[in-house]
């Protein structure tokens, strides 16, 4: 005989009921196939989205640790030595970038000047932030970085970004605390640029791939060669002109083709700087 | 069913959470392809240890929130995990008696079908893989299965979570 009464109750069934499992999938697959088509198509998902990346903070945060420790570590338990070295590598740096930026303050107002007689607008004069990667994309096939300055900076979307030597990219979301960035070698980003040395306008897409952006519409008979330099053309209104973007390193010109086919590297160290500059465009009075 | 919930809920939790860091730790670049999927793992453990605590539902809830964590499009990894979910509730009873390398071989079928509705979302949006290279992450989770049902096993005798 069994006391079913006051035993059965405690007993785990053994092996859960599956009848429900089925429909529970498809409500969930349901559920899961609006999200995407709304995400994808109806874009009306941002506010959620940056609800939940801030939520999301403390994640980053705890990942990004390990690697704050360490340039803790190089950065207090170094030798007396190399600190010197470093102080005396910055001064001679400083005193070589002071000596070009002497001319700087008569140049621009001489610019300002001859602008004016062109009567073409006036200068854009930038302001920037400087922010600390706390992440990157964890899927190397979207090249996206996370950044530790948000809403509360004044960090806003579309926002252009940029490191020591050239462009980087531009901000795709931002939460309270932090902000994602895209960059310009991602897939599905465009940037508009001008060769420097001839203002030939061009867009150079990117290829998702971290060393390569494509240029492409070039006509065959454009004057455009390696080694040139592109720089942010302005045009489109979201990044400011005259940054410099990448380096054209191949140009193949098939006659049978009725475009050549361009790639550039970008100037910007995509993959190593762990500091980038938000860049605050503001129109300075005529 | 209802008065099951409780036991070492914090525990749970705290494995999914500890996944979700591992999911966006920093890589070198040259084992990009090859990251682990750390919560697909975690999330197919729990499925077959407590298949009445943890399914469907704890799928689409941790799949939105990688959405979110790796700036993926809403609903790519919880559809992904939703599917792995519902077959390794389907299979739970078979996982249980499997030596490890079978359970293994299952993980990486699970972690393989993962990765390919990834890929589909993925190139939804236009930014899918050019190559294989996406499918690596299935063989990287199957031979750290071991190593993650050990740990969590022990995790959950320790803390008799049930």
């Amino acid at each position: 005989m069994f006391c079913q009464g006051d035993r059965g109750a405690d007993i785990k069934p053994l092996f859960v009921k599956e009848s429900s499992l089925g429909w529970r999938t498809l409500i969930a697959l349901v559920l899961v196939a609006g999200l995407i088509f709304a995400d994808l198509r109806l874009n009306n998902l941002d506010n959620g989205r940056a609800l939940l990346n801030t939520l999301a903070t403390p994640i980053y945060w705890l990942a990004d640790l390990p690697s704050r420790l360490g340039d803790w570590g190089q950065h207090n338990l170094r030798s007396r030595g190399e600190l010197i070295e470093d102080n005396e590598r910055l001064e001679r740096e400083n005193l070589i970038l002071q000596g070009r930026s002497l001319q700087m303050a008569s140049l621009q107002a001489e610019n300002v000047r001859l602008r004016a007689l062109l009567n073409s607008t006036a200068l854009l004069r930038d302001d920037v932030l400087v922010a600390e990667l706390v992440g990157v994309s964890p899927d190397p096939a979207r090249h996206q970085l996370v950044l530790n300055k948000g809403e509360m900076d004044g960090v806003f979307v579309g926002q252009p970004l940029i490191d020591a030597d050239g462009l980087v990219g531009q901000i795709a979301e931002v939460s309270a605390a932090q902000s994602r960035a895209l960059l310009i070698t991602d897939a599905t980003h465009s940037v508009p640029v001008q060769v420097n040395r001839n203002g030939v306008r061009a867009i150079a897409e990117g290829t998702s791939a971290l060393g390569s952006l494509e240029i492409h519409h070039v006509s065959a008979t454009t004057d455009i060669r390696e080694g040139d330099l592109l720089v942010t053309s302005g045009l489109g209104g979201r990044f400011p002109v005259g940054y410099p973007v990448a380096v054209v390193s191949v140009v193949e010109r098939d006659p049978g083709e009725p475009f050549a086919r361009v790639s550039a590297v970008p100037t910007a160290a995509l993959d190593r700087s762990r500091h980038v500059l938000l860049v605050f465009t503001s129109e300075q009075g005529e | 069913m209802v008065d099951e919930g409780g036991r070492g809920y914090g525990i749970i939790l705290a494995t999914f959470l500890f996944a979700y860091t591992l999911a966006v730790v920093p890589f070198p670049l040259w084992l990009q392809w090859g990251r682990p999927e750390w919560l697909a793992l975690t999330l197919i453990y729990w499925t077959i240890a407590l298949p009445q605590r943890v399914g469907i539902t704890t799928a689409l809830v941790l799949g939105i929130g990688l959405d979110v964590l790796e700036g993926a499009v809403l609903g790519q990894n919880a559809f992904a995990l939703v599917v792995v979910t519902f077959l390794s509730l389907l299979l739970y009873q078979r996982l249980r008696v499997y030596s490890l390398w079978q359970q293994s071989g299952v993980v990486f079928l699970l972690v393989g079908i993962n990765q390919l509705i990834c890929q589909w979302v993925q190139n939804l949006q236009g930014v899918g893989a050019t190559s294989l290279l996406f499918l690596l992450p299935a063989f990287t989770s199957a031979l750290l299965w071991p190593v993650v049902l050990t740990s969590l096993r022990g995790l959950r005798r320790e803390y008799r979570v049930s």
